[in-house]
Parts: C-alpha cells; structure tokens; sequence
C-alpha cells in the first residue's frame, strides 16, 4: 500500500501539464477574469476621463494612444470576450447542451477563435485600418 | 425520506446561481451597449456622454455594476479559496476584495450618475 502510494505518479508540473482544448477554454476563464479585476480601476479611471470635461477627455485619449497602453487594453478587450464566450459556453453546459465529447470539443474550438477573432477586428477597428 | 444536510453553510448554490444570473444580466448589458456604440454612440465625446447620460442607461448602468461586482465577488472568492491555504491570509483577502468592490460599485455609479 505505501509502496502504490511512494509511486504514483503526481501531474502538477506546470510545465508538463497537458490540457484538453475545453481545458484551457476553462483555465483562460479564470485568468481573464482575474486580470479583468486588476484591471478595474483603471479601466474606471478611463471611464472616467472619456465621460468628464473635454480636457480629461483629451488626456484619455492621449493615454489611451500611448501605445503600451493600447497592447493592454487589446489584453483586456481579449479578456472580456474571451470571458464572455466562454462564460455562454458554461451556461449551455449547465443546460445540458453540447455535453457530447465532439461537441464539447468544437465549442471549446470556436470560443477560442471567435474571442481572438472578435479581438482581432477591434483591435484594427481601433487602429484605424477599416 | 427527509433530505439530511451533513455539512457546509449552504451558501453555495445561492452563489452558483447568483453568479450566472448576474452573467446573463452583464451579457445582456454587453449586447446591449455594443449595438449602441455601433450605431454611433461613441463617435464623439457629445455623444458619448449623451449616451451613457439618457435615462435608460443610467438605469441600467449601475444594475450592470452591481452584476459585475457581485460576479467578481464569487469568482474571486473561487481562486482564493482554490489556491490560498492559509485561513488567516484567505480571510484578510475576502475582505480586501469585497471592500475594493464595493467601492468600484459606488465609484462607477457616481461616474454615470453625475451625468
């Protein structure tokens, strides 16, 4: 018994975890949603200028363009989405929708596309290009 | 046959619940605020404010607030009490968390309410 014990084998090395796709839909939740937490005053502070006199918002904008900044707040704008899709995807699965394994899988797949995509546009949206 | 609770204070599937209606509240509002800002809500600062000013969004803005809030509580809540063993540590954290989101809460509507 304490020999099974002494050899069983332990998968906590991060490094060496590998993770189904709906695993790391799932993981991502979690870590998008805590960023978006941290995140939360300053994206106040940025409520805040954008919505007060036209010299705070011209310091938003300015803010907003430093291009730093910008990388971040396409980090978050991924996030929300990200946390969004895969958030309806959760609620589907507590309604017993999509639980069978090819569907799962294809749901997982189009979370991660959409919210990268989606991310994608605003952020060239943002930028300007269209 | 009566139901036998062994353990726990039974918070927990109010906090399941409240963290998916809360989602759907703030999915709604997300919706909601994404059409507005593609038909030219947010094409100038005038119309911006106009926007986040009219009578239905300061209705709805800070109900959108509170969901989040409340949301962030619970998962927050989750990854302390996931990952932080010490009871003394995760304590001090729960309330440092529920204090930061209270004031974001009064913060952001006093942001729209000012309008």
């Amino acid at each position: 018994m304490t020999e099974m014990s002494k050899t069983r084998p332990k998968f906590l090395n991060l490094a060496e975890i590998r993770l189904p796709l709906a695993g790391y839909v799932s993981i991502l939740h979690r870590v998008s949603g805590a960023g978006l937490f941290l995140a939360l005053p300053f994206l106040l502070c940025l409520l805040q200028m954008s919505l007060g006199t036209a010299e705070s918002f011209q310091n938003f904008k300015s803010i907003v363009g430093n291009p730093l900044v910008t990388l971040v707040l396409f980090g978050l704008c991924w996030a929300y989405i990200h946390h969004f899709c895969a958030g309806i995807r959760f609620l589907l699965l507590d309604l017993h929708i999509g639980i069978e394994k090819e569907q799962a899988i294809a749901s997982a797949k189009s979370v991660l596309v959409v919210s990268l995509g989606l991310t994608l546009v605003i952020a060239l949206k943002f930028l300007g290009v269209f | 046959m009566k139901a036998r609770i062994v353990v726990g204070a039974h918070y927990g599937l109010r906090d399941w619940l409240a963290q998916r209606i809360t989602a759907i509240v703030m999915a709604v509002y997300t919706l909601v605020l994404g059409i507005a800002i593609l038909s030219g809500g947010a094409a100038s600062q005038e119309s911006w404010r106009a926007l986040m000013g009219n009578g239905f969004f300061r209705f709805v803005t800070p109900l959108f607030v509170i969901a989040l809030c409340y949301h962030a509580w619970v998962g927050i809540r989750d990854i302390w009490m996931d990952y932080v063993k010490c009871v003394s540590v995760r304590l001090t954290l729960h309330v440092v968390t529920i204090l930061v989101l209270t004031g974001y809460a009064v913060w952001a509507v006093q942001i729209i309410w000012r309008l």
